[in-house]
Parts: structure tokens; C-alpha cells; sequence
């Protein structure tokens, strides 16, 4: 479980988090969604310590508070957490196997042989066997964000962030990474947080959704929740066309 | 022209400062090390092999041209022409190899190693690092700075040789002495120091390339136009500072 609290962050005079609460829970995939600029990557990197807050708490487990950790104990936590990047961040001097075995070269003691056999698994996992020797740059985009989700749950992490996964990919693609992600959350009961602004992942695969608004948290909710919300900024981001927002008239009506 | 005097001194301790910091933390929390010895072998086959063939035909030039300019400004028969072989290969050694070729280098090296880290920063590589719990700076700086400053001299003593061996061949052919009168040249006046001066100033240049380089690519913010600028600072600043060391290395040494 990750917990946020009271957290604040600006560059300059712009404000961009401001008062900050969140709950993510195991086995669930949360989703903090918004408006490009409303704050998500921010807080997502807050949350992982890649951004220093100005203010707040980022409590894991209950126990650590990973803001104020030094920096050895912070790596320890890291260890615990598989993030997929939005540009899927894989290293363009490795092929896939490279890619995918080098946590495990970094941090475990385990053989070739047996590191080998834990990458299939998780490429196996992600539908992408016999990728082992491509390198990144022949892979589609799509490919790309399976082979990022493989590395991310290749060390079995606890927690999983997901900035921005189904972004340029096309929407059944875009709909298979989530699934996979949501089956991975369930499968491993990862504490899953998921930054999207794609309407299709909000409902979904969202459990329990966060929206951010101008930096403050201006709604949470379920999947189930976000439809029939009467929030004026939630519907104004999430029924954006008219078309969707006729649907929910319906819905609601 | 205070307040721009103090803005300068300012942008210089604010990077010479993070540089330092940069430094410092290549060589805190390393993690295991065998996987960083792969990176050195790598870096090292980047830096010495991938350099090979560009420092071998700059330094058959410059030996080529080295003689040629000499005996043109030796044209009195009241100097003995060995003169021009002792001229050829102490320039050689003392500075076109290490500064010149450095400075060639720099422009290779620098421009690769910055752009490589610029472009990991900005594709968020770097950032999937530090999330794995890897000390970035030090899996992706540390490797670069150690092939640096071992390559580079390797490169620097081979250009050397290269650089004498093309002076003499072509003083040969030319007809401006003959391979006697060079060596001959070349070993009377030859002083064994030298040749420690090189390899202190071409440590010091490879070290120079490698950290600078890797500085500015490191903390590359924004997109692809910010990538070039900081191949491109890398080189100038290596440059600079090699000539700097080249002026004070001299100064303190010599």
C-alpha cells in the first residue's frame, strides 16, 4: 500500500501540486488521471522519489516515509518498484534479453541459466517469446511497452507505476496493454498506479481513480463512480466530445 | 561589468560545484562488480578502437607535414639537417601527440559520450535506472571517465609513433635527409622525460574529455536541439580545457 499525503510541489511561482492525498491499495490498479499539465507525471515522480516534493509525505507500507529516507534506503525501496516509462525508457545498447535480464544481473546471484529462464517467463507473460535477440529499435511501440512492462515485473515488485502506458499506441493495442497490466496487478497483487488521461482505461480498468485538477486532487472515485459523478471539471475532462457526453445523459438519465 | 563578472563567477561555481558532485557520485553505493567491469570493457572498445583509425590518419598527416614544414624553415647549410629529425619527434612527442590529438579527440569522444548521455536523459533511460535502484552516475559515468583516461594514452603513444615513423618516412622520400640523419637527430637530442610529460598530459586530457563530456550529457534537460547543444559544449569546454592544462601542465612540469 502506498500512501500520499499532504504533498506540494511547485517550479518557480507555479504551483503544482498542492495538498495531495491518495490512497493505493495492493491487488487494485489505481489510476490518477487529468488534463495534460493538471500535475500527474509530478506526482507519480514524487511518489517514486524522482522529483523531491516540497512538502508532504509518500508513506509505504505504512511504515517508510520515502521522502525523508536517505538515499541507500530509498534504492532499497526502489528495488521494490517496476515502473514502465512513457516512452518505455528500454536501453538502446541492449536487445530484449539485455533489457529484461538487467535487474536481475544487477541486484540478484542467480546464473545465466536461471536468469534466462525467468526472462522467457516474464516475456512469455507479456506474449513476446522469441523476441530475446531484437533490439529496441525494431520493435513497434506496442512491443516496446510489453517489453518495459516485462522489465518492470521482472524483480516481482510490489508496487508498479505506469506513466502513461497506452500513449500513441492504437486503441486495441492500447486496450491490451491494459488488460495485461490489470492481470499482472491481480495475478502478482501489486499496488498498481497507473498515470492516464485515456478514457478507455478509466473504465476499464479503473478500481479506484484519482483526478487531478490545477495540482489539487478534485475527485476520487471507482469506474463505476466516474459515470455518474456530478463534478463539473471530472465530466467536463472525462466526457470531453459530445458524443460521450450524451452517452452519460443517458447513463445518468 | 561587476554584476556580469559576478554572474559568470556564479555560473561557474554552480557547474564546477555539480561537476564535482557528479564526480563524487560515481564512486558512491557501486553496485556489482563484474557488471561494471563489462561497461569499462565496452567504454574502452568505444573510446581505443572505435578512435583507431581517425588518430592513425591524423597522425600520418601531421608526421608528413611536420617534416616538410621543418626542412623548409631549415634551409641554412650552416645546420646540420639531423636537426629537422630531433625537431620532428620532440614536437611529436611533447605536443602534437598528446595535445593535438586530444583535441581531435575530444571532438570524437566528447561529442559521442555527451550525445549518448543527453539522449539517455531525455528518453528517460537515466531515469529507469535510478528506479531500479542503480547509481546511474555510476554504471554510466564511471566506466566512460576510467576508458577515457586508459585509452587515451594508448591512443596518444600510438600517434606519436605513428607521427615520428610518417616524419621520417617522408623526409626520406622527399630526399630532405636520409633515415640516418633523422635518427641520428632524433636520439641526440632526445630526453627521456618527455615522453612521462606526454603520458601525464594525455591522462590528464582523457580525463578532462571523458568527465566533461559526460558532465554535460548527464544533466541534459529538454529534447533533441538540447542533445546537440551539449555535444557541442562538451567539445568546445574539452578544448578549452585542454589547452589550459596544456599551458599549466607545462608550466608546472617543464
Amino acid at each position: 500500500m502506498i500512501e500520499v499525503r499532504s504533498l506540494y510541489k511547485s517550479f518557480g511561482d507555479k504551483v503544482v501540486l498542492s495538498d495531495v492525498f491518495a490512497r493505493f491499495e495492493p491487488a487494485r490498479t489505481s489510476l490518477i488521471i487529468g488534463a495534460s499539465g493538471s500535475g500527474k507525471t509530478v506526482l507519480m515522480k514524487c511518489m517514486v522519489g524522482l522529483i523531491e516534493p516540497d512538502k508532504g509525505q509518500v508513506i509505504y507500507d505504512g511504515a517508510s516515509d520515502l521522502i525523508a529516507l536517505p538515499e541507500t534506503e530509498r534504492r532499497r525501496i526502489r528495488q521494490q518498484i517496476g515502473m514502465l516509462f512513457q516512452g518505455s525508457a528500454l536501453f538502446d545498447s541492449m536487445n530484449v534479453e539485455e533489457n529484461v535480464m538487467f535487474p536481475l544481473t544487477m541486484f540478484t546471484k542467480m546464473t545465466y541459466k536461471e536468469k534466462l529462464h525467468r526472462v522467457n517467463e516474464c516475456l512469455e507473460r507479456v506474449n513476446l517469446s522469441h523476441t530475446n535477440r531484437l533490439m529496441p529499435s525494431e520493435l513497434s511501440g506496442g512491443m516496446k511497452k510489453r517489453v518495459g512492462i516485462a522489465r518492470a515485473i521482472v524483480m516481482n515488485p510490489r508496487y508498479l507505476f505506469c506513466d502513461e502506458p497506452n500513449s500513441g499506441l492504437d486503441p486495441q493495442t492500447a486496450i491490451r496493454i491494459d488488460e495485461l497490466i490489470r492481470e499482472i496487478t491481480l495475478e502478482y497483487r501489486i499496488t498498481t498506479i497507473i498515470n492516464t488521461h485515456d478514457l478507455n482505461s478509466v473504465i476499464g480498468i479503473g478500481d479506484y481513480i484519482v483526478f487531478l485538477f490545477q495540482g489539487k486532487k478534485e475527485w476520487e472515485g471507482d469506474r463505476y463512480s466516474v459515470l455518474r459523478s456530478d463534478n463539473q471539471a471530472l465530466n467536463d475532462f472525462v466526457f470531453a466530445s459530445r458524443y460521450f457526453k450524451e452517452i452519460r445523459d443517458q447513463l445518468v438519465g | 561589468m561587476v554584476i556580469f563578472g559576478a554572474m559568470i563567477s556564479f555560473r561557474f561555481f554552480y557547474h564546477f560545484g555539480r561537476y564535482l558532485t557528479l564526480l563524487r557520485k560515481c564512486f558512491i553505493h557501486l553496485g556489482k562488480r563484474s557488471v561494471y567491469w563489462n561497461e569499462t570493457m565496452r567504454q574502452c572498445v568505444d573510446v581505443g578502437v572505435g578512435s583507431l583509425v581517425i588518430v592513425i590518419i591524423f597522425s600520418l598527416f601531421l608526421g608528413a607535414v611536420l617534416t616538410v614544414q621543418t626542412a623548409y624553415q631549415f634551409t641554412t647549410p650552416l645546420l646540420s639537417r639531423s636537426i629537422i629529425g630531433s625537431i620532428v619527434t620532440n614536437t611529436a612527442i611533447i605536443e602534437m601527440a598528446p595535445s593535438v590529438t586530444c583535441l581531435i579527440l575530444a571532438g570524437k569522444i566528447g561529442s559521442s559520450i555527451a550525445s549518448e548521455l543527453g539522449t539517455m536523459r531525455i528518453t528517460e533511460q537515466i531515469d529507469a535506472l535510478e528506479m531500479m535502484g542503480v547509481n546511474s552516475a555510476a554504471f554510466l559515468v564511471l566506466p566512460k571517465i576510467i576508458a577515457g583516461t586508459v585509452m587515451v594514452p594508448l591512443l596518444v603513444m600510438i600517434g606519436g609513433f605513428l607521427q615520428i615513423w610518417m616524419g621520417l618516412m617522408v623526409g626520406v622520400w622527399t630526399e630532405v635527409l636520409s633515415a640516418e640523419e633523422f635518427m641520428q637527430g632524433s636520439i641526440q637530442y632526445f630526453i627521456p622525460f618527455t615522453v612521462t610529460f606526454a603520458l601525464i598530459k594525455a591522462t590528464t586530457f582523457g580525463f578532462i574529455i571523458a568527465s566533461v563530456a559526460s558532465y554535460l550529457g548527464y544533466y541534459t534537460s529538454g529534447g533533441a536541439l538540447e542533445v546537440g547543444r551539449s555535444a557541442t559544449q562538451a567539445v568546445v569546454a574539452s578544448c578549452m580545457l585542454i589547452l589550459l592544462w596544456d599551458y599549466l601542465l607545462a608550466q608546472m612540469l617543464l
